[in-house]
């Protein structure tokens, strides 16, 4: 039992590292908030760019797709040490790790040529169009439709909390085909331009204020039948695949720990009290928690196996943690933890921020009851929920 | 990264997992379970000290396999799953740990391989009352090389043929070694929430003691045995809870009630993944202390602390809500749930309760970040 590389991965590790410290200057706190969000996209496409041409974009894709045809335990290492810098790569995680690779599955040559390459280098961003107003935990219930018209499909409908979707290229889009067949029977995936006529992205004021997600608007929009991907009515198959990327596609810490409520606790003379040192070490069980397992799973992706739906506890935990956390801060500031000012709140305001932050994070990406059914179905076994709906069609029960 | 136990590791808890399944069974814990007079199952003892798992950690040059704390883990985890109702952790986990970190090289030889052989039981005898242990509410005292006091609750006190004792001594602490097979020392078997491991009033009379360690450094001495023994313990804690987790899931598959299996309900569904992730947070910290106590690292304090906060919640947990899951069923004497819901409860104070253990972890943390 230890914690060291193989000699394999150091290797790689160092390779990474020295290639990042050519290119890039180690992180400083909230050196990604700096400069406006032109600025940010331009910043991240010139170093994906620089990524993709040093070898370094998408590791785990084939080299004949312009990846490195490295491990997923590389990926991993990777990742570890690009946290490590200011680097720049918020607008092309979901591209490059959901939607793309679900056009090298299920795309024609043609699309890959077409797309592959322009988004390893960064010259297009790419967003998912899933989720809809009325079809969230429940994805496979949208509504958006698509009908045939000679050599094209009509687009028309409704998407929501599609990130990036304000500063994206093209999407992958799910619409239903066939209302008379039940739910999962009647969807079918299509490649979008999204700068073209009729798609109208509008962004979402959210309850945290900010606004990094949109709704997308469908009006006659025409497609054509060459940029469908799989057949008509496999719509939900070539979701599952752009889904199982998102697991492997997770991010890291979403804000303050232990660590910065412990020392805001020290700079303000209420580390004493004995309520807080009490949840202080339940935090760093949790966070430990947490980052050991993740420990874990590396080891697995190490030893080559795969990691399998046990991996939804993380953000169970995770985004629990962080708003239990922010709460107490928060309520340890009294009357003064009500200040969003960054000027007069305490440290920056970090805990205010991410407070009204952490609702989303236990929504986005599966809801806590919805990753606990996956724990529940798929690690542990039990019986699927009831579904009303299974052997009606989609016209039946709308 | 290789934060896992080694193939070897793992054929040896597959090795005891099934040897445990054959040999100590729920009706093995029951024979103690519902027999006062008996302390422990003996012929389940006889075959674990045959098995010699006692020494796993002991050096062989004091008898024992010298395997390593890590396999040591890896049956107290397995111990766990079943309840074993015997002194086990008594004389491995804190006896045998005590002689190794503090004992003299002529206590090693004498007293090691005999906790190896079995013909050793040791046991700690710390507790005088309730609440944390503090070297200012001791009241047993050494003086000129014998003890008189009074300990209450020692676990496996009446089965044990040795004890590890906190003393007041002069103005400090001390820990001493105490043979109990001698007239200063009379002992008295007391009723426990959890009857499959035995208790015992101990009571010493000018009782013979000889010094483990230094003179006055027994709370600095005890605090570094119980790191030890803590992981130790959070294996077997994890091992209780994995089983709890295990009996509900199969509880839930199998019982139907309108209409269908209650395990389709997302009510029980979500409190058996509640279950399942604090089992994994747990685990992981069981793992990282073992890890510190198979490496020696100075990181041990903090990671036996957050090892057994995690475990002692895991096992608490799984066993509450394992009886909620049987319903009316989990309530009967019959059915296994409240043995580990009352062996949940002696793992969680047996090594000083949970809150003792967070304000040690926070302790460390801020000595750690000074």
């Amino acid at each position: 039992m230890d914690f060291n590389d193989t000699p394999e991965e150091a290797e790689f590790r160092a390779e990474a590292h020295a290639f990042l410290s050519q290119h890039l200057k180690a992180k400083t706190p909230g050196a990604l908030r700096s400069g406006g969000r032109e600025d940010f996209l331009a910043r991240a496409k010139a170093w994906q760019k620089i990524k993709a041409e040093g070898g370094f974009a998408q590791i785990t894709w084939p080299k004949e797709m312009g990846g490195r045809g490295g491990t997923v335990m590389q990926q991993v290492i990777w990742g570890q040490e690009e946290a490590k810098f200011d680097a720049p790569t918020g607008p092309f995680a979901i591209g490059l790790g959901m939607c793309v690779p679900t056009v090298i599955a299920f795309g024609s040559d043609e699309h890959k040529k077409k797309y592959v390459r322009k988004a390893l280098m960064g010259e297009d961003v790419w967003c998912q169009l899933f989720s809809e107003p009325a079809a969230g935990s429940d994805v496979a219930g949208l509504k958006t439709k698509a009908v045939k018209d000679g050599d094209e499909w009509v687009i028309n409908g409704q998407k929501v909390w599609t990130s990036g979707a304000h500063y994206s290229d093209f999407g992958i889009l799910l619409v239903r085909t066939d209302p008379n067949v039940p739910k999962h029977k009647g969807l079918t995936m299509f490649i979008v331009d999204m700068k073209q006529q009729g798609v109208d992205v509008r962004p979402i004021h959210q309850a945290s204020g900010g606004s990094e997600f949109n709704e997308v608007y469908f009006t006659d929009v025409r497609i054509p039948d060459a940029d469908r991907l799989g057949e008509p009515g496999m719509g939900w198959k070539v979701a599952l695949v752009t889904l199982m990327n998102e697991r492997l596609a997770v991010g890291g810490s979403p804000g303050p720990d232990w660590k910065e409520i412990m020392d805001y606790a020290r700079s303000s003379g209420t580390m004493s009290d004995q309520a807080f040192r009490e949840k202080l070490a339940d935090w760093y069980v949790a966070a430990q928690g947490y980052k050991l397992t993740k420990f874990r799973t590396q080891t697995a992706l190490s030893r080559g196996e795969t990691p399998g739906p046990e991996n939804a506890i993380g953000k169970i935990i995770n985004a629990n943690h962080l708003q239990d956390i922010c709460n107490s801060a928060i309520e340890m500031q009294d009357h003064f933890g009500l200040i969003v000012d960054k000027d007069e709140a305490p440290a920056d305001a970090i805990f205010q921020e991410s407070f009204l932050w952490a609702p989303g994070l236990r929504i986005a990406g599966g809801t806590d009851e919805i990753l606990k059914n996956i724990i529940a179905e798929r690690v542990l076994g039990l019986p699927q929920d009831v579904r009303v709906d299974k052997d009606k069609t989609f016209a039946e029960m709308n | 990264m290789n934060f896992d136990f080694s193939d070897d590791q793992k054929f040896l808890r597959d090795e005891a997992r099934k040897f445990l399944a054959a040999q100590c069974t729920s009706a093995h814990v029951r024979e103690v379970l519902d027999d006062d007079s008996k302390s422990h199952n003996e012929g389940v003892w006889k075959q674990i000290v045959e098995m010699g798992w006692l020494g796993a950690a002991i050096p062989e040059a004091y008898g024992g396999l010298g395997l390593g704390m890590l396999e040591l883990c890896v049956i107290a985890e397995e111990l766990g799953r079943v309840l074993a109702p015997v002194p086990f952790g008594s004389s491995a986990y804190f006896f045998a740990e005590a002689l190794k970190l503090a004992g003299s090289e002529e206590q090693k030889l004498a007293l090691l391989p005999k906790v190896a052989d079995g013909s050793l039981v040791g046991c700690i005898a710390v507790s005088e009352g309730p609440g944390e242990i503090k070297a200012g509410n001791i009241a047993t005292r050494l003086k000129d090389g014998s003890i008189t006091g009074k300990k209450i609750p020692v676990t496996d006190g009446d089965i044990a043929t040795h004890a590890i004792v906190l003393v007041k001594d002069g103005s400090g602490a001390s820990l001493v070694i105490v043979d109990l097979n001698q007239s200063g020392v009379s002992r008295k078997p007391i009723k426990t929430l959890e009857p499959t491991r035995s208790h015992a009033t101990i009571s010493f009379d000018g009782a013979d003691a000889e010094l483990l360690g230094e003179a006055g450094n027994g709370m600095a001495l005890l605090d570094q045995i119980n790191d030890r023994a803590a992981v130790l313990i959070a294996f077997e804690q994890l091992g209780g809870a994995s089983r709890c987790l295990e009996m509900a899931n199969a509880y839930a598959k199998e019982r139907v009630a309108f209409g269908r299996a209650i395990g389709g309900n997302q009510a029980i569904k979500h409190k058996l993944a509640d279950m399942y992730v604090k089992n994994e947070v747990a685990r992981s910290n069981a793992y990282y202390g073992a890890w510190a106590l198979s490496s020696d690292a100075a990181e041990l304090p903090e990671a036996a602390a957050a090892a057994r906060v995690a475990a002692s919640e895991a096992f608490w947990f799984a066993s509450k809500e394992n009886i909620q899951t049987h319903g009316g069923m989990g309530f009967t004497w019959e059915v296994d749930c409240h043995l580990f819901f009352r062996r949940a409860k002696l793992l969680s104070v047996q090594v000083g309760s949970p809150a003792v253990w967070k304000e040690k972890l926070v302790s460390a943390l801020e000595a750690k970040n000074d």
